[in-house]
C-alpha cells in the first residue's frame, strides 16, 4: 500500500472499520504525517456526533454498579496536567533560558562548589571517598547536560510559589531537573522524580529531602520519555507513583 | 473545541467536562458521578446500536464507563473534547465486542447481521437529544446515498470497510473513498473543528 493510499484511510480509521494490520500500519503513518492525524481528529469528532445523535436514557441502575465497581478499580497514574493547577511557561525555548542557567549557577553557588545534590541511599555509598567521586561525576554530568549545545528548557510553576526546570540534551540523553523554593515534603517522605514514557511512570531518582532548590541529574536515559512528573513517596521511594503528582510537564522539544 | 452536547443548549447550563476529567484523574468520586451523568446516555446509545442486545449492551457499556474511570488521566484537552475522547473509546469497544463474537460464531450469524439493513430512524427511535438528532439527521441527508450508507453502516452496524463493501457489493476502494469524503461531508455540515 503506498503512502497516497494510506491518506484515503482516515476515514475508515476514524469509523474503527479497518483490519488489525491496516490499523497499525495506518497509525505508524499518521504518527509522521501531520496532516493524517489532523484529519483523523476531525473526522472522528464528526463520528462522535454519530454516536450523540443516539443518546438514550440509561437504567438508574447501572449507574449504582458502575459506582459501585469504581470504587475497586485502581487508576492509572496521572499524565496529564489538570487546568488551572499548573501553568507552563517558557514552553519550547530553543535553549536553556537565561532564568534556568541563573537558577542552577545559583543552586551551584550556594552548594559550595558543589554544584548539585542528590539523595543517596546510604547502602550505595561505600564511604565518604566514594559519596565525593559520585558527587564530583554528577555535578559533570550536569554541567555537561545544561550547556549541550542542543540542551533545551522548559519551566512549570509550582504550587506554593516554587517552580521547576526540566533542561534536556537528546545528544546526551540526559536531563537535569532544576528545583526552586520547593517546600519541604511532609515527614518522612520524598520527592521522587519520574519519566513519562507513553504513559508509564519510570523512576528518575528521588530528590534530597533537606533543599528545595537545587539542580538534580535525573536517574537514567531520557530514551523515549516525553514529559517528567514528582510525587511524594515514602522515604526510599516506591517502584510506581502512589500518589497524585506535585508536577507533571513535558519534556522540552 | 467546543463541546458537541452544548450544541443547541445554553453553554453555560453543562459543567465544565475537561475540569471534570481532570478531577477524575485524581480519583474524584464526585466528580464522576457529574461525569456520568453527561456521557452515560451517549455511550449506551453507541454500544446499543452496534450490539443490538439490550444486556449485552448494558454489560460493555459498564466496562466503556469503568474504563473511562480507570484511564482519566489519558485523556488530553489538547485532542479533542471530553465527550469525543469517550465515544471514541466506545465505539472501539462496542466493535471490539462485536467483532469477537462474529469471530467465535457461525457464519450465518455473521451473515444474517449483514444481512440487516441498518435504517437510521430505526436506530435514533429512542434518542432524547432531539436538537442533536435533528442536526445529525439533516447533514446525514446532504450525503450521497453511498457516502451515508457507508457511514452508518461502519459506524452504527460496527461493519469493516471490506464488509460494508461486500455488503454494497461495491469496490473497496470505493467504499474507503466514500468513508473518508462521507465524513468530511459530515464534518462540515456540523460544523465540526477540533
Ligand atoms: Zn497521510
Amino acid at each position: 500500500m503506498t503512502a497516497a493510499d494510506l491518506h484515503t484511510l482516515t476515514g475508515a480509521y476514524a469509523l474503527h472499520a479497518l483490519d488489525d494490520d491496516e490499523r497499525e500500519r495506518f497509525e505508524r503513518h499518521a504518527a509522521a504525517c501531520a496532516d493524517c492525524a489532523r484529519e483523523v481528529r476531525e473526522l472522528s469528532a464528526a463520528a462522535a456526533r454519530l454516536g450523540l445523535a443516539v443518546t438514550v436514557s440509561p437504567d438508574p441502575a447501572l449507574k449504582d454498579q458502575v459506582m459501585r465497581r469504581i470504587t475497586t478499580v485502581r487508576q492509572e497514574p496521572p499524565r496529564t496536567v489538570s487546568p488551572g493547577e499548573l501553568r507552563t511557561v517558557g514552553a519550547r525555548r530553543r535553549r536553556p533560558s537565561r532564568w534556568a542557567l541563573a537558577a542552577a549557577l545559583a543552586a551551584a553557588a550556594a552548594l559550595g562548589g558543589t554544584a548539585v545534590w542528590q539523595h543517596e541511599r546510604a547502602q550505595d555509598a561505600q564511604n565518604a571517598q566514594e559519596q565525593a567521586r559520585r558527587a564530583e561525576r554528577r555535578a559533570d554530568q550536569v554541567a555537561a547536560v545544561l550547556t549541550a549545545p542542543d540542551a533545551r528548557s522548559r519551566t512549570t510553576e509550582l504550587p506554593g510559589g516554587a517552580s521547576g526546570t526540566v533542561v534536556v540534551s537528546r545528544s546526551r540523553d540526559r536531563a537535569v531537573f532544576v528545583a526552586s523554593r520547593m517546600a519541604k515534603p511532609p515527614g518522612g517522605k520524598v520527592y521522587q522524580l519520574w519519566f513519562d514514557e507513553a504513559g508509564t511512570m519510570r523512576s528518575a531518582g528521588l530528590m534530597d529531602p533537606g533543599r528545595g532548590t537545587g539542580a538534580v541529574l535525573m536517574e537514567g536515559p531520557v530514551d523515549g520519555a516525553s514529559g517528567m512528573g514528582i510525587t511524594v513517596e515514602p522515604a526510599g521511594g516506591s517502584r510506581s507513583p502512589t500518589s497524585a503528582p506535585v508536577a507533571l510537564m513535558g519534556l522540552p522539544a | 473545541m467546543k463541546e458537541a452536547v452544548e450544541i443547541g443548549r445554553n453553554p453555560s447550563a453543562g459543567p465544565d467536562l475537561p475540569d471534570l476529567m481532570a478531577r477524575v484523574a485524581r480519583g474524584d468520586h464526585e466528580a464522576f458521578a457529574a461525569l456520568y451523568d453527561v456521557v452515560a446516555g451517549p455511550v449506551l446509545g453507541v454500544v446499543r446500536g452496534v450490539l443490538r442486545d439490550r444486556a449485552q449492551s448494558e454489560e460493555v457499556a459498564q466496562e466503556v464507563l469503568v474504563e473511562v474511570w480507570r484511564t482519566a488521566a489519558r485523556y488530553r484537552p489538547e485532542r479533542g473534547s471530553v465527550l469525543n475522547w469517550v465515544l471514541v473509546l466506545t465505539h472501539q469497544r462496542a466493535v471490539d465486542r462485536v467483532r469477537s463474537v462474529e469471530a467465535s460464531t457461525a457464519r450465518e450469524h455473521k451473515a444474517a447481521l449483514l444481512d440487516r439493513t441498518p435504517a437510521f430512524d430505526e436506530v435514533t427511535e429512542q434518542v432524547e437529544a432531539r436538537l442533536e438528532r435533528e442536526q445529525v439527521r439533516r447533514c446525514l441527508r446532504t450525503l450521497t446515498e453511498l457516502q451515508r450508507q457507508s457511514v452508518t453502516l461502519a459506524y452504527y452496524r460496527g461493519l469493516t470497510y471490506r464488509e460494508v463493501a461486500e455488503l454494497l457489493a461495491t469496490p473497496l476502494g470505493t467504499v474507503k473513498t466514500r468513508l473518508r469524503d462521507g465524513l468530511i461531508r459530515l464534518r462540515d455540515c456540523l460544523g465540526v473543528t477540533v
